[in-house]
């Protein structure tokens, strides 16, 4: 590579302005030809054996002693400090995970989630981050030559590990996002429940699109539109930060909305936080059904006792489970569906597939001196015929990216619908697994002493 | 009571089933991702032979200003009177006054050296990395100015938004021990 770039350094650029010269004249080609051969053959000499003659103006000697200085090239932060960041991430799950299943103390996670939005949010820049780290993986699967580093698979796979063990704790303290939204929580509403699953399928939706522009090489878009990571750096486009501080702002009515109703990496978190072998539990030993908690939870993830009666009344049962369960494979093709549809529109996403649809749809963009990508694209010699093969390729892997999407997505929406007529029996007031953040609030209503 | 805890303890088998399944499909996911994993960090940096000057590196870095920054590879610099990067093309005189300076915040520090070589310093604190010096030296002088990624500044973001949109392609991640490609140092690096 380097080596490539070295040869390539200034030859190829003087060459082919030599080239268009001689080639603007057209009297006695051939031998304008045979001294163009001869030129380039001594000039690729020259150039080979005295690298310094390839400068316009060679380096003067100085005569007065002069001592040239070299460039500043200051070191990017050390590989050790990434380490560090792992070793903390891990501490803080840790801690998290003791305040909430052992020590039971709302301080404690409190404390612990300021500690995490001044480490990880402010200091680190919210980046590098779990949600984020999805992409990485998902691009180390995708294209061949990416290499994950291993601190962007740590920070993946830890958070997921500990919540298949005990449950969200890492939205809870270790996450600077989670951190900053539940540090604002003023008055927290209640959503209906309609409401909730409703918005609650959007983080599918979101993961599907990351995966899918993460695969297909064309962006980032998790990180992106990251609405906190401008407040953490305290700098960013102007929108970025009207977005950061809207969530926020309704973040202290409608706790947590982007954990609730955006996060992918939640929807993660939540697969396996439904599986968790210790989670959070609201009373130490045995509800009393003193109902106390029931207003304490600002996300609505506590799970009522169930009226049975009402149940059976309503006609919930094997009857309307039956007919739910035909329908998700009608949703599955729906889904492959829309999403066979909407690959074009998705694809535009994409910066070559942009611009050969640019060029091809307005060929007059290419006398545009300001259109820098046109220009661009047009000045490095790239073919027409190659530019519409790439993206001709990279459509078509959005064809299948967002068929398989769409089917995913469909598969969500048949089974969140087939969720709701599932009835489970519960006597005592409960945290529901997969939306608790583990936050520990409930505990400090439980008026059960150990 | 009996039935009850039948239902329990099925459903404490799925659970369980289902948390091992989980547990391994994560760890298939690891294995197959530590098969690539590198155990080096990764940062972004502007192949300066690919770079077009287009100028997005001012704007479209997350931070303002921009962490892209000019960097000059003195040991190909010409130490020309007339150089290309630092007087306007265009110029009312060859003076350098403010309004002949190509530079739109002056970040480039001339001084006399010997009759008849100057030499061109970049402030870093000025310099916004709209790369109209790199144009002017590349296409008049030898190429000496060039843009890199300044990674005292970088927040090494998980995606470049340069990169994203860089016309020429010509931002990529490069290996945190070589986190430079300074133009100089590519022909002193491939002679050793």
């Amino acid at each position: 590579m380097k080596d490539q770039l070295n040869q390539n350094s200034y030859e190829p650029r003087a060459r082919s302005r030599k080239q268009r010269r001689i080639y603007g004249f057209k009297l006695k080609p051939v031998i304008f030809t045979f001294v163009f051969i001869l030129f380039t053959l001594a000039f690729n000499l020259l150039s080979f054996n005295l690298s310094a003659q390839q400068q316009r103006f060679p380096k003067p000697e100085f005569e007065t002693g002069y001592e040239q200085p070299s460039p500043l090239t200051p070191e990017p932060r050390a590989l050790a400090m990434e380490y560090f960041d792992v070793l903390v991430l891990l501490l803080v799950l840790a801690a998290a995970t003791y305040f909430a299943l052992k020590s039971r103390s709302r301080q404690g996670i409190l404390w612990l989630s300021v500690f995490t939005l001044v480490y990880f949010g402010f200091y680190r820049n919210g980046c590098i981050c779990s949600i984020g780290a999805i992409q990485n993986v998902t691009l180390t699967f995708f294209d061949s030559g990416y290499a994950i580093s291993l601190t962007a698979l740590l920070f993946f796979i830890l958070p997921l590990l500990f919540t298949l063990f005990f449950g969200r704790t890492f939205c809870a303290g270790a996450c600077p996002l989670g951190a900053i939204q539940d540090l604002v929580v003023i008055k927290p509403i209640s959503l209906p429940k309609w409401l909730n699953k409703t918005l609650g399928l959007i983080p599918y939706i979101y993961l599907a699109l990351a995966v899918l522009f993460a695969a297909t090489g064309t962006d980032f878009i998790i990180c992106r539109y990251d609405p906190f990571v401008g407040i953490f750096r305290m700098d960013a486009k102007f929108h970025m930060i009207i977005l950061g501080i809207a969530f926020l702002l309704m973040g202290m009515f409608v706790a947590r909305p982007y954990c609730r109703f955006l996060c992918p990496y939640g929807v993660l978190l939540s697969w396996m936080s439904r599986f968790s072998k210790w989670h959070l539990t609201i009373t130490p030993s045995k509800c009393i059904q003193c109902k106390l908690c029931t207003h304490s939870c600002p996300f609505d993830a506590i799970d009522f006792p169930t009226n049975e009666k009402e149940v059976v009344k309503s006609g919930l049962g094997p009857k309307r489970f039956i007919t739910y369960a035909l329908v998700v494979p009608l949703w599955i093709a729906l889904g492959v569906f829309v999403g066979a549809k909407s690959h074009t529109f998705l694809s535009k996403a994409n910066q070559d597939v942009y611009l050969a649809e640019l060029l091809i749809s307005k060929p007059e963009l290419k006398n545009d001196p300001d259109n820098i990508d046109v220009q661009t694209f047009l000045a490095a010699g790239k073919s027409m015929e190659q530019l519409v093969a790439d993206a001709n390729l990279i459509r078509k892997k959005f064809y299948t990216g967002s068929m398989i999407a769409g089917g995913f997505l469909g598969l969500v929406i048949g089974m969140t619908l087939l969720n709701t007529v599932v009835f489970r029996k519960r006597q005592d007031y409960e945290p529901h697994k997969g939306n608790c953040y583990s936050c520990a609030r409930c505990v400090d209503y439980c008026p059960v002493e150990k | 009571m009996e039935n009850k805890n039948k239902a329990q303890s099925r459903r404490k088998f799925i659970t369980n089933g289902v948390r091992a399944s989980l547990l391994l499909s994560l760890g298939a996911l690891s294995v197959s991702a530590l098969k690539k994993v590198s155990g080096e960090g990764y940062v972004w940096q502007i192949d300066p032979f690919k770079c077009t000057q287009c100028g997005r590196c001012a704007t479209e870095c997350v931070l303002n200003p921009s962490a892209v920054k000019c960097i000059h590879a003195f040991d190909l610099c010409g130490y020309c009177d007339l150089c290309g990067g630092y007087l306007k093309p265009d110029a009312n005189a060859q003076s350098t006054a403010a309004e002949n300076q190509l530079c739109p915040t002056a970040a480039i520090e001339r001084k006399f050296i010997e009759e008849p070589y100057f030499e061109y310093h970049i402030d870093e604190d000025l310099c916004i990395g709209c790369g109209k010096c790199v144009a002017g030296c590349t296409s008049f002088g030898n190429g000496s100015m060039h843009l890199q990624i300044m990674h005292h500044i970088c927040v090494n973001c998980n995606e470049c938004a340069i990169a994203r949109v860089c016309p020429s392609d010509a931002i990529s991640r490069v290996k945190a021990s070589e986190a430079y490609n300074v133009k100089g140092d590519f022909t002193n690096h491939s002679e050793a």
